[in-house]
């Protein structure tokens, strides 16, 4: 397993896919945001937690459909489907190297992005720590979602579909983080139930996701 | 005789071809009554005026709309345990029908929200997670549109669902945490209207006797669309197979 996760991440960052793009896109959301709404610092400020929630959810979105499809067309998923490890692990490996590679430099570009958006004191360290906690049920989500729809040939577009009301809990709960945080308000009880929401998803999803790989492989 | 038997297609087929025209009558009947008599036979309400008689579509719209979903889940967990086609057929045919009343209730609320709280929309729990359960729907049926075999479509549509009424009843309470709401509480069925210790408004009988009755109408409707479409779909099914066989024959 351990192999498994050093090689999806030599192939993320070699192969030229994900490990920057994420982030870049990430980044270009950020700029256009203040084209659209206009440049007011209060005004900024003020939707800063929610956009860069918003923008990070899409940046994870984007690279979703390479955690499988890569492996489906050269059939080294049917390698690991039969290799001696369980495929609910093989799932739980892949969401954590889909979350290495986008989730991790998301959290950490976060903060320098919101000095951009104006983001209020208080509100950096409850992002940061929101978006921590938050994106790895993103990427277990996604990578659910990609198992549902690793075999389809046009696939993106539906699993974006399939995903994003998955997403609106998660949303819900870690955009509440920051922006109480932003506030400086108490954030005990939206960060309770996001890290419960989280761990319940890390646990349970790679069973789905699993089920799902074996579904599309027979 | 058990249940299951109508796991067989074929007598699927004749006992809802039996039943199906009884239940069309019968829906069609009593979702007129309902309607008809929540429009032209009660009063209008002191503060709502005429507008309160959306209600005769609104509440059994939005009551099918989530009873839909959890019809789905049923035949999915059947489908997932004991693989009856019949079952998987039924859910992918429930779905259009529980979109359209997604969409029936949100348009009427919609329409009813105009005038009594001065906006066509507001970020409330019940309208966005209907809204999401819209969503939901869209997803579900695109993942069926999309695959090309039956069995593995049947399957992951199953898998989806069961994720995804974890994620919606999740969504449901997230909402609700996230802001408060315009909507009203639940004010026809509650467990203390029946005991007589609730003392909060609720509906009254002029309007909730015709509710009843378009309530029921709502619920044989959805069982007959969810027939028709279900041996519709057994037919396309069969269709296919004889095109399959005559294709074999050619070669």
């Amino acid at each position: 397993m351990r192999a498994l996760l050093v090689r999806d991440l030599r192939l993320a960052v070699r192969a030229g896919g994900g490990f920057g793009l994420a982030l870049a896109f990430f980044l270009i959301v950020v700029v256009l945001v203040p084209f659209a709404v206009g440049p007011q610092p209060e005004v900024l400020g003020e939707i800063a937690a929610g956009v860069l929630w918003i923008g990070a959810l899409l940046a994870c979105l984007l690279s979703l459909d390479r955690i499988f499809a890569l492996d489906f067309e050269d059939g080294s998923l049917e390698l690991l489907a039969s290799a001696p490890v369980p495929l609910e692990g093989v799932a739980a490996v892949k969401a954590l190297a889909h979350w290495l590679v986008t989730g991790l430099p998301l959290v950490l570009a976060a903060p320098v992005l919101g000095v951009l958006l104006h983001l209020p004191g208080p509100g950096f360290v409850w992002l940061t720590v929101s978006l921590a906690v938050g994106t790895p049920a993103l990427s277990v989500i996604g990578c659910f979602g990609a198992a549902l729809t690793v075999g389809l040939k046009r696939g993106g577009l539906l699993l974006s579909l399939i995903v994003l009301p998955l997403y609106v809990p998660v949303l819900i709960f870690g955009a509440e983080v920051a922006r109480r945080g932003a506030e400086g308000l108490a954030v005990g009880t939206p960060l309770a139930l996001l890290g419960g929401l989280a761990a319940g998803a890390v646990a349970l999803l790679p069973f789905a996701a699993a089920a799902a790989i074996r579904i599309n492989l027979r | 005789m058990s249940l299951w038997e109508y796991a067989n297609p074929v007598k699927f087929m004749a006992t809802s071809g039996r039943v199906l025209p009884w239940f069309a009558v019968a829906a069609g009947l009593l979702t007129l009554a309902g309607v008809a008599w929540g429009f032209f036979a009660t009063p209008e309400d002191y503060r709502q005026g005429a507008t309160v008689k959306i209600i005769f579509i609104h509440v059994p719209a939005a009551m099918m709309a989530i009873n839909a979903w959890a019809m789905m889940l049923v035949c999915s967990l059947i489908w997932v345990v004991r693989r009856h086609h019949v079952s998987a057929l039924a859910a992918r045919a429930a779905a259009p029908v529980g979109v359209a009343m997604t969409l029936i209730a949100l348009f009427t609320g919609a329409i009813w929200g105009q005038p009594m709280w001065g906006t066509w929309w507001a970020w409330d729990p019940r309208l966005t997670s209907f809204l999401i359960l819209f969503l939901f729907y869209l997803g579900y049926m695109a993942l069926w549109a999309a695959i090309e075999d039956p069995d593995t479509a049947a399957d992951l549509t199953s898998v989806l669902c069961l994720v995804g009424s974890v994620f919606a009843i999740l969504s449901r309470y997230a909402v609700n945490f996230w802001t408060q709401g315009l909507h009203q509480g639940a004010s026809v069925l509650r467990a203390g209207a029946v005991t007589g210790s609730d003392t909060e408004e609720k509906v009254s009988n002029v309007y909730a006797v015709p509710l009843f009755v378009s309530m029921a109408g709502f619920v044989l409707l959805f069982i007959a669309l969810v027939l028709m479409r279900t041996r519709t779909e057994i037919r396309v099914r069969r269709i296919k197979a004889l095109e399959a066989r005559a294709r074999m024959g050619d070669a």
